[in-house]
């Protein structure tokens, strides 16, 4: 990854390399990464404060386990939305509460024609249901209907909720250790 | 497949304290030299025991992450979600191939006919078709590739 390909310079690297597996649950979690780096603490604390306002750290927190914490279900609903509405109503999807993530994509036709994505969580099947239904509320006047006749081998619906039955692989997204 | 059933794992038993922080640091952690200190005086508690929950909590893997989250478009890498439609008999075999690439970071069972969702990450934009060919190559099915065309939305608050 060179250089002036994401403006990081190689502190800021290194910086990433000694902090993506997660900071040390310590009195002086800094002070760890400053001597890794070989820099001082308040030099640590600046580059934190200047990554964060830069945006290249979304937040600096705790992701829990969602199982863990009784949010057994999830679900990916994905609905096929006019094209000229897909942008104010998936603004508007993605600021549900329950909501955790919403992009829209491209339709991948004949056989998956749907553009917006929204991933939803709860504790129990119903209420991924319930939640699924408060989205289709906000969509029903901008979702596309297909015809289906019965010559057609595929069959359109104007959305669908796939949960997610096993979690196959799960490693993150890392930045390689390696000299640029 | 009863795997399934058995990945619906044991919901962890929390206390008020264990609560809070979830909750509290889910928003974020200052950034200051004695972060921990000042989150205990947000919730009535001392440093030494928010260290102690906190290091339990993650040993427990309530927590899986605990620190900066880097915004994956900064680090100059190329992501796409892709999908593929899986024959059951050959599930097992598939998910072996498909998991096999390191640019694989995410990878879930759903059930629709399109039964295997993959977030593939890569450093360069160029490499994804690659791992696309070459999963398409390995397991002999066609790729679903849908990349991102616009964000509205990722943050997740689970509240407990």
């Amino acid at each position: 990854m060179s250089e002036e390909m994401n403006g990081l310079t190689e502190l800021e690297r290194q910086y990433i390399l000694a902090t993506q597996n997660g900071l040390p649950i310590t009195k002086e979690p800094y002070h760890a990464i400053a001597k890794q780096l070989g820099i001082s603490v308040d030099e640590v604390l600046a580059l934190t404060k200047d990554l964060q306002a830069r945006g290249i750290i979304r937040r600096i927190a705790a992701v829990p386990n969602h199982y863990k914490l009784g949010y057994q279900y999830n679900g990916m609903t994905v609905w096929d939305v006019d094209d000229q509405q897909a942008e104010k109503f998936g603004d508007a999807v993605g600021r549900l509460p329950f909501v955790s993530h919403c992009y829209l994509r491209p339709r991948f036709l004949p056989g998956w024609n749907y553009n917006l994505f929204a991933m939803v969580h709860g504790k129990t099947p119903e209420e991924i249901q319930q939640q699924r239904g408060q989205i289709k509320e906000l969509l029903k006047d901008v979702l596309v209907e297909r015809n289906n006749d019965s010559s057609q081998s595929t069959h359109y619906k104007s959305n669908v909720m796939l949960t997610s039955t096993e979690i196959l692989k799960k490693t993150g997204l890392r930045l390689k250790n390696k000299t640029a | 497949m009863d795997k399934s059933t058995a990945k619906r794992r044991e919901v962890a038993q929390l206390n008020e304290l264990d609560k809070k922080l979830i909750n509290l640091l889910q928003h974020g952690l200052p950034v200051c030299e004695r972060p921990f200190a000042q989150i205990a005086e947000e919730v009535n508690s001392t440093e030494d025991e928010v260290i102690e929950h906190l290091t339990a909590l993650r040993e427990q893997r309530v927590l899986t992450r605990f620190g900066p989250m880097f915004d994956a478009a900064c680090l100059g890498g190329a992501f796409t979600l892709a999908a593929l439609a899986v024959p059951e008999q050959d599930f097992e075999k598939v998910t072996e191939q498909v998991n096999s690439f390191e640019q694989i970071a995410h990878n879930y069972k759903r059930d629709h006919d399109y039964n295997m969702w993959f977030v593939i990450a890569t450093e360069a934009k160029e490499e994804i078709e690659q791992v696309v060919l070459a999963i398409e190559e390995k397991t002999g099915l066609k790729v679903l590739n849908v990349p991102k065309l616009k964000e509205f939305f990722v943050g997740l608050y689970l509240p407990v």
